[in-house]
């Protein structure tokens, strides 16, 4: 599913430069659910970022599902991240004067689709999320757990090969966090490819496999055996 | 690329952001307001100005004769000068490439009458040439002609309204006239744009007139334009040349400014000419400087936005849009609004022209409007205006990294 080489990044700071990723490897198969940690500033998000392709790494080599990712244009790359990509942030992210249901069609509209059929996906989508009776709803009108629900029901509109989640459960309390948590297990038991970037041990724990990042270098890479959010709902 | 979900995208954007949109558009709608306005006054002075002149051909010369007032070369002030034929062949043969048309025209009140109507009218009595001078325009029939000259023939011309005042039931052309007692046939009907009374004129040949009514060769007045050809400057030199050869062939002081009078439309023209060039340019930049001053409102208010948006625009950007997608919504919104606010703002403008116009007839400014060409144009530049204010923040926006868009709390 998920390649990477010796994958190198910097930024510049002034004259020098800092460097961020200094030779990952990883191999990510279909199916997995890996948690990717570390303290602030140990490049856990600039990975992630890369194989978001929101970012593009200096050096070293990316193939996902078989594509390699080199020397993208805007335009390819915005095509990639609407083919392969599902991504789920921190703050949501929602467009907040579109109400959920807009909010979770979008991609499927950057992906030509008609406007009934981006609908009735949408609201699919929202149904499994659990939150088809708000779909009417702006993202100010709902909790952080609903947002959440919905960004990920968008991140899934699409039917990605792989979710990335940056700190799902960041702005949650430990409840919610949870019962996200339990939604994103259910996802990866229905197979779909996770990768989630978190600072927190226990949200790590509910992944399958582990892997820490201190410095720019993995220094963990382990199957764990995962928790299942369900027992603290 | 204009599909229905783009106006759905933008029609929710500028829906969500009401009071800044509405502002944004104030800015070009006064715009476009100012402009239309000032082109409508502009257009209303410059139609008063045509029509002072309209009536006659702007090239023309009108030269006319009265009593001296100073003694001069052995006779005494008070004479009267009178021209005659021989004048008028002399100025045609002297000045020949300088004159396009010439025309003598002579005075004479009349009692006419058909049938059981019967009312008061003056005739004019003239060359063939004074068709031009006057812009008279033939409705049915014809003008005078040389033959008529020549064979000093009685036929008239009159003016549509004398038909209607005589005429009721019947038509004019081809019947005869009686003008005190002496039957005139009618060769020809003609309307004038001068107005009502240009339109109760009788014209006849001068020589005809000169016969029946005094058997003389005296001519009352000489009018004539002067070759189109030349500018204003030559034509005024023009008239001063005449006038000091005519002041002199009659042994007129040439102080003397009542004997020998000739009056030259190009001093006058060339006046209101400036004055509307002037005007033009005045209104052009005025015009333009407010246009200038809108887009670049618009464009301000549209960087503004698209900062404002920026993590908007990355989150379109994570979930697959493509650049071009991003110029599109912006650039489409940016259209929108100056398109809507300029046109509004035209609308307001022609309303204000409309029903304030009449009462400016006292200013001197008649009838102003825009005309439809000015309206098209506008539309046209209102749509590339709006294309230019969107597409700086346009392309900004396009450019903006996901990445850094998503971390801007």
């Amino acid at each position: 599913m998920l390649n990477i080489k010796k994958l190198h990044k910097s930024y510049p700071i002034g004259d020098t430069s800092l460097h961020v990723l200094k030779g990952i490897d990883l191999s990510v198969e279909d199916g997995e659910m890996v948690a990717i940690m570390g303290s602030s500033g140990s490049g856990k998000s600039t990975l992630l970022n890369i194989i978001g392709m929101l970012d593009e790494a200096d050096e070293g080599e990316y193939i996902l599902d078989g594509v390699p990712i080199k020397n993208l244009t805007e335009k390819k790359a915005a095509i990639y991240r609407n083919k392969f990509l599902g991504f789920i942030f921190q703050s949501f992210n929602l467009i907040n004067y579109k109400n959920a249901l807009d909010n979770v069609a979008l991609p499927l509209y950057y992906q030509g689709m008609k406007r009934q059929d981006r609908i009735e996906k949408a609201l699919f989508h929202l149904e499994k999320v659990g939150l088809k009776p708000w779909a009417h709803h702006l993202p100010n009108e709902l909790s952080g757990g609903q947002k959440q629900r919905v960004a990920i029901a968008r991140a899934l509109a699409a039917n990605p090969k792989l979710l990335l989640a940056d700190e799902p459960t960041g702005a949650l309390d430990t409840k919610t966090s949870y019962e996200i948590m339990d939604f994103i297990q259910s996802l990866n038991d229905e197979g779909k490819t996770i990768l989630i970037v978190t600072h927190e041990e226990d949200i790590a724990h509910m992944c399958k496999r582990l892997v820490r990042l201190k410095d720019g270098v993995m220094v963990e890479d382990v199957k764990v055996e995962q928790v299942r959010a369900s027992q603290y709902v | 690329m204009f599909d229905r979900d783009l106006w759905r995208e933008i029609f929710q954007s500028i829906n969500m952001n009401r009071t800044r949109s509405v502002l944004s558009g104030f800015t070009v709608a006064f715009a476009i307001l100012l402009f239309t306005i000032l082109f409508g006054i502009a257009n209303g002075l410059n139609n008063t100005f045509a029509e002072a002149f309209s009536d006659d051909a702007n090239n023309s010369i009108f030269i006319q004769s009265g009593t001296t007032t100073t003694a001069s070369k052995g006779y005494q002030a008070g004479r009267q000068i009178q021209f005659k034929n021989k004048d008028f062949d002399y100025i045609k043969e002297t000045y020949g490439d300088k004159v396009q048309y010439i025309t003598s025209r002579n005075y004479l009140n009349v009692n006419a009458s058909f049938r059981n109507e019967k009312d008061a009218y003056s005739v004019r009595a003239v060359h063939p040439d004074h068709q031009f001078l006057e812009n008279t325009r033939i409705k049915e029939g014809r003008y005078i002609n040389q033959l008529d000259i020549d064979n000093k023939s009685k036929v008239i011309v009159i003016g549509r309204l004398v038909e209607e005042d005589l005429f009721l039931k019947t038509t004019a052309l081809g019947k005869y006239l009686s003008l005190n007692g002496l039957q005139y046939k009618i060769v020809g009907i003609f309307e004038d744009d001068g107005g009502d009374n240009e339109e109760r004129l009788i014209y006849m040949p001068v020589s005809t007139a000169q016969r029946v009514y005094g058997n003389n060769d005296y001519i009352d007045q000489i009018n004539l334009t002067y070759n189109p050809e030349m500018d204003f400057d030559k034509a005024i030199s023009f008239s001063n040349t005449l006038t000091t050869d005519l002041k002199d062939r009659f042994d007129v002081a040439s102080s003397d400014q009542r004997a020998i009078r000739v009056r030259n439309l190009a001093n006058e023209s060339k006046t209101v000419n400036q004055m509307t060039f002037g005007l033009g340019i005045i209104i052009l930049v005025i015009g333009f400087g407010t246009l200038i001053a809108g887009i670049v409102g618009v464009s301000n208010i549209m960087i503004f936005i698209v900062k404002e948006r920026t993590k908007e625009i990355g989150i379109r950007k994570a979930l697959g849009a493509s650049p071009k997608s991003i110029v599109t919504i912006i650039l489409a919104e940016s259209v929108l609004i100056t398109a809507i606010a300029g046109y509004v703002g035209l609308l307001i403008g022609m309303a204000v022209l409309k029903f304030v116009g009449p009462s400016l007839e006292v200013y001197f400014i008649k009838d102003p409007s825009v005309s439809t060409s000015l309206v098209i144009g506008a539309t046209i530049t209102l749509i590339v205006a709006g294309g230019i204010a969107g597409y700086l923040p346009a392309k900004k926006a396009s450019l903006i990294k996901p990445i850094v868009a998503l971390r801007d709390d």
